[in-house]
């Protein structure tokens, strides 16, 4: 007990001690830096949340690594500017862009993945395939044009804090949204009867099918919901920034890091891994911006090497 | 058709290939291989520069020195390997008599190496703009007849100085064409008394930019903004956000007409953006206005006027024809006769004068323009000043530019 | 695999009790043609498998530069070998292995820029070395990579080693695009030229195209080598049923983490013939892109057996090349996709799968062709 005790407190101090000299400098030379690339990386780990959560709750129930999670990001954020654009309705493209993916998902779960049921490297093949086909039937449609969204004006401007001064109020929205939707997904999963399944199915799935519950169709749901969160993120997130062939590559692969960091198939680990992973990114852009990328890949592989499940990772 | 038989007898047996990729051509047709990135992300740009070489193609009505000229068309995806392997195909496999390609910047370095391997064949450059292609180790047999990155700047960074924008903030994508340009721009900049106070140079393909924003000083008078497309709009949406208020100024391809004509309506705070080019949509001479006719009479599905690949592979394929006329089509020799025609090749493009330097690389006019807005609300770069004869020493004595090098994140430096 | 294997590979392990020694554990039903003898040791088994038609395959590969035009000596044949031989790197992981590693293709290119930083290239960062130093340095450096990269991906399930290479070649692509210092970011090391040996231009065609044939049918010789040897069974044995193989005392890890290294020696001889072949090494030639081709050419050929890397490469240069002459080359990705798409849907076992299928059918009749289609439907 008090050895591990003891481990916990050098790490601890392995850690924090440099991240706490480094805060007290960067906070004394420009508070307004500082501060403000601590809003956008807890903004962009919101977005980065919204993403992931779909990819980890997919995986988690169905051992199903879907790379092309990243095509349905994309997909759903054109088909959303599409529909924004037809309709001059912000909100109407979210909705476009979650229900477009979430039927992608559902096509793929009901006409493939159901048919390889435990074959986990096919299934993940498969996957590959289908975000190749995926973007280039995209790079056809939309072209290599950047995208940008037109939503209200009123989540749009900018508002006035402490220190930071103006900030775009569009991603304090983008915040509050990401912590809603953890909410209502927690209480999806832990209050409502689909919810209990698809726990339960996380914990044991040959147990849930032999109680009786109709396996697939908890399955199809799940995929419907993990890819509709990527269409949903890919409105969200392509509001914030702006859509363009190649996002699918990068919201893939931050799903992918967020959740090897974070530990697979779990929701509150997805959370702790996007707020890891936007931090470090923020602040590698605002501190040494050449190195930015490369310094969540440093984070994930340190977490890799001392806890090859991830933080909050426990064994399948 | 010859290649997809090729492609059959390899795989049922090797012996056909030797005479199947021996066979002798004709040479009363001249073969010239076009290169372009026809795949990925920037595929339509790609497709613009085949518009350009096939108009002027066109225009030389099919023929040049009293050939009749073949195009054979290759593709890369904008990586070097891809570049060169599309190119060895079309020199060895297609035997061209003549190579036009590749588009960007670190193609062409690739290229204009794997030019030295096949010193009989000519190689003209598309629209790659990379400095070292033709500074560092040039080749005997690589021309490149349009300007590049960092002469497209000249003159640009007096023009600033002279609204007054005497301490700037730098945006741009760190990699070599972003480098060029930055460099065109501060050679004079800070020559004049300019200080570029600080330089952000952000990963490629960043649309984040919002810590970046947040180290921008508050004591500066505008921003310079070298990023590729829409990046800029973008960068420019979330620096109003952030609360900036700042003007910006920009590189050859921020404010180009993809990002005035670009998807979504948040366009306005662009308008007097200063930048500068080798070309300029509404250029008041005989010649652009006929070369922009010519285009849109051509190809009812290209943009609505010619974009940068398409101007600049028109003058490279045009520079290329021109130069088998005075030769009149005579390929002998190794080339050698061709190769010295089109070093003193001197002729009208659609944007100025053509000519080359000793290393083989474009002296043009750099044309300086600002965002406008038209009687019909279309916006439009109004071009302010032309500077005429931009060499590759971007106005320096040759000494001068030696002892400041090429562009990098760290050269030049005036903070 | 027969049970007589199995026996043989638990003997050489040290430290079993003998009871375990006829435990059976579930093994690829496919069995192999050539059966070796109980006792003989692994390089004659593989040399006993040996048959006519290698031998074929391999005199028509020895004349074909001597048939076939610079072109299609250099660029098709030297290519598909280079290419096959990091392929069959992949294809020993995932097929033996059961681990498919998308890193690969980064471990080639750790191998590329190695070459290009301690050999020459006209890059200032060069250090001019002597090119077999600098080759040596480059297989030692990027097979010490190979062996990193299996150790962070393997301590967990085989689905996650697909997930974590992924991540860890990107991170190598980003490192490569951003470092000015040592892998001189976008636009890499140019002029990296092969080295001239013994008055013979490694550079040239036809010396080229030998180079890659002898790396490849070594490689290639190793792996069938590896397979029949008592490592290689208990790999398979490892893919197979990991808990019952650490019950047997075997370190999993381990075994998996030497794969990697092996695989990864391979790949970095793949990635030293590629810098060559290109004469420039750039981070493109790590992308996400060129990381995925290495896949696609695996799996097109099929991963069970080596030559599989071998076919799929063939095909893919081919396709590769001349696709533009058959078709929109702006869809060329839709092409490979859809290919690819087809293959992991329809022939798990790529075109080798198709072979054999084809193959069955010829030599059992149409009855049980039949019947065959039916159990696989």
């Amino acid at each position: 007990m008090s050895a591990r005790h003891l481990r916990t407190w050098i790490w601890s101090i392995v850690i924090g001690a440099p991240l706490a000299a480094f805060s007290i400098w960067a906070i004394a030379d420009n508070p307004r830096q500082f501060f403000s690339t601590f809003l956008n990386g807890v903004t962009l780990a919101a977005l980065y949340f919204l993403v992931a959560s779909g990819f980890t709750l997919v995986f988690g129930l169905m051992r199903n690594v879907n790379l092309a999670h990243g095509s349905l990001y994309l997909l759903g954020a054109y088909v959303g500017w599409e529909v924004g654009d037809a309709t001059d309705s912000w909100l109407l493209a979210v909705a476009a862009g979650f229900l477009t993916a979430a039927l992608v998902g559902l096509f793929l779960q009901v006409a493939i993945f159901r048919f390889m049921q435990g074959q986990d490297l096919r299934q993940t093949m498969v996957t590959i395939g289908i975000s190749i086909v995926l973007a280039d039937l995209m790079l056809w449609q939309w072209g290599g044009l950047i995208y940008q969204f037109d939503p209200p004006r009123i989540i749009f401007g900018s508002i006035p804090l402490p220190i930071v001064k103006g900030y775009p109020t569009y991603r304090i929205v983008l915040l509050a949204g990401a912590i809603v939707i953890g909410v209502l997904l927690w209480w999806f999963l832990n209050k409502t009867r689909v919810g209990m399944m698809i726990r339960a199915g996380v914990d044991d799935r040959a147990m849930l099918a032999a109680s009786g519950v109709n396996v697939q169709r908890v399955f199809a749901i799940t995929f419907a919901i993990g890819a509709g969160m990527a269409g949903f993120a890919g409105v969200v997130g392509g509001t914030a920034l702006s859509i363009s062939p190649g996002e699918d590559i990068r919201y893939l692969l931050a799903s992918l890091v967020v959740v090897i960091v974070g530990g697979m198939g779990s929701i509150t680990g997805a959370a702790v891994g996007a707020l890891l992973i936007g931090l470090a990114e923020q602040f590698g852009l605002a501190y040494e911006p050449t190195y930015g990328i490369v310094f969540t890949f440093v984070v994930m592989t340190l977490v890799l090497a001392f806890r090859p499940r991830g933080i909050l990772g426990r064994p399948a | 058709m010859r290649s997809r038989s090729c492609l059959l007898s390899t795989l049922m047996g090797t012996a056909i290939v030797a005479l199947c990729a021996g066979v002798a051509h004709a040479q009363e047709t001249i073969k010239i291989g076009v290169l372009a990135t026809l795949e990925g992300p920037f595929a339509a740009g790609g497709q613009d520069s085949m518009r350009g070489a096939d108009l002027a193609l066109k225009l030389h009505n099919g023929m040049a020195g009293g050939k009749k000229i073949e195009f054979i068309k290759g593709s890369s995806d904008a990586s070097p390997d891809k570049a060169v392997a599309a190119t060895r195909k079309l020199v060895e496999q297609d035997k061209v008599d003549i190579m036009i390609g590749p588009l960007s910047g670190d193609e062409g370095i690739a290229v204009k190496n794997y030019s030295k391997t096949q010193p009989n064949i000519t190689f003209v450059n598309g629209s790659s703009g990379a400095q070292a292609t033709t500074l560092v180790d040039p080749s005997p047999n690589f021309f490149r007849f349009h300007t590049e990155g960092a002469q497209w700047m000249v003159g640009l960074g007096e023009h600033a100085l002279s609204k007054g924008y005497k301490k700037v903030f730098l945006v741009a994508e760190d990699y070599g064409f972003p480098y060029s340009q930055v460099q065109g721009f501060m050679a004079s900049y800070c020559k004049n008394g300019g200080h570029v106070v600080k330089k952000a140079w952000v990963p490629l393909g960043t649309k984040d930019y919002s810590s970046v924003i947040s180290t921008i000083p508050g004591d500066i008078d505008a921003l310079v903004v070298v990023l590729g497309g829409a990046d800029a709009v973008n960068f420019l949406t979330q620096y109003e956000q952030a609360g900036g208020d700042k003007p910006m100024i920009g590189g050859t391809i921020t404010v180009d007409q993809t990002v005035l004509h670009f998807k979504g309506k948040r366009r306005e705070s662009l308008l007097g953006t200063p930048s500068a080019g080798p070309m300029a949509d509404q250029l008041d001479t005989p010649e652009w206005k006929k070369f922009v006719a010519d285009y849109k009479a051509a190809f009812k599905d290209g943009f609505p006027s010619p974009s940068l690949f398409a101007y600049l592979y028109y003058v490279s394929t045009q520079a290329t024809l021109l130069g088998l006329d005075a030769v009149k089509g005579d390929l002998s020799g190794g080339q050698k006769t061709y190769r010295d025609a089109l070093q003193k090749l001197v002729f009208a493009g659609p944007a100025g004068e053509v000519k080359i330097d000793e290393n083989r690389n474009g002296i043009g006019d750099t044309y300086i323009t600002e965002v406008a807005k038209d009687s019909t609300g279309d916006y439009y770069n109004k071009v302010v000043k032309v500077v005429h004869n931009v060499t590759e020493t971007l106005g320096l004595s040759k000494e001068e530019f030696q002892k400041m090098g090429l562009g990098s994140r760290d050269v030049p430096n005036c903070p | 695999m027969s049970a007589a294997q199995w026996r043989r590979a638990m003997n050489s392990g040290a430290g079993r009790s003998s009871t375990l020694r006829t435990v059976a554990i579930p093994t690829e039903p496919a069995a192999r043609a050539a059966e070796p003898p109980r006792l003989l040791p692994p390089v004659v088994a593989a040399l006993r498998g040996i048959r006519p038609h290698h031998l074929i395959v391999l005199a028509a590969l020895i004349i074909y530069p001597l048939v076939a035009s610079p072109f299609f000596t250099f660029q098709i044949g030297g290519q598909a070998l280079a290419l096959g031989l990091i392929a069959l790197s992949l294809s020993f992981l995932g097929g033996q292995g059961g681990m498919v590693s998308l890193a690969q293709q980064s471990v080639a290119g750790v191998a590329g820029y190695m070459v290009a930083i301690f050999g020459t290239s006209i890059d200032p960062i060069s250090l001019h070395w002597p090119w077999w130093l600098a080759v040596v340095a480059a297989l030692l450096i990027a097979t010490l990579f190979a062996t990193f990269v299996g150790w962070l991906s393997v301590r967990t399930e085989g689905i996650y080693t697909i997930m974590i290479t992924l991540a860890i070649g990107v991170a190598f692509y980003y490192l490569t695009l951003q470092n000015y210092s040592l892998f001189a970011g976008h636009r890499g090391f140019n002029q990296v030229h092969a080295p001239t040996v013994f008055d013979t231009n490694l550079r040239d065609a036809v010396p080229f195209y030998y180079l890659a044939l002898a790396c490849a049918v070594a490689g290639y010789g190793f792996i069938q080598y590896l397979i029949r040897a008592p490592f290689g069974i208990a790999l398979q044995g490892v893919r197979d049923n990991p808990r019952r193989m650490r019950a047997l005392g075997y370190n999993v890890t381990g075994h998996r983490v030497a794969a990697y290294s092996v695989a990864g020696l391979l790949a970095a001889v793949g990635g030293v013939l590629m810098v060559w072949y290109n004469n420039q090494i750039s981070p493109e030639s790590t992308g996400l892109g060129a990381m995925i081709d290495i896949l696609v050419i695996a799996v097109l050929g099929g991963l069970s057996r080596p030559i599989g890397a071998f076919l799929g490469a063939i095909v893919f240069v081919l396709l590769q090349n001349f696709a533009i002459d058959l078709i929109a080359r702006e869809r060329f990705n839709l092409v490979i996709g859809g290919v690819f798409l087809a293959i992991v849907l329809f022939s798990p076992d790529g075109l080798l799968g198709l072979w054999t299928r084809f193959s069955s059918r010829l030599s059992t009749g149409g009855a049980q062709g039949k019947l065959r289609r039916g159990g696989a439907a």
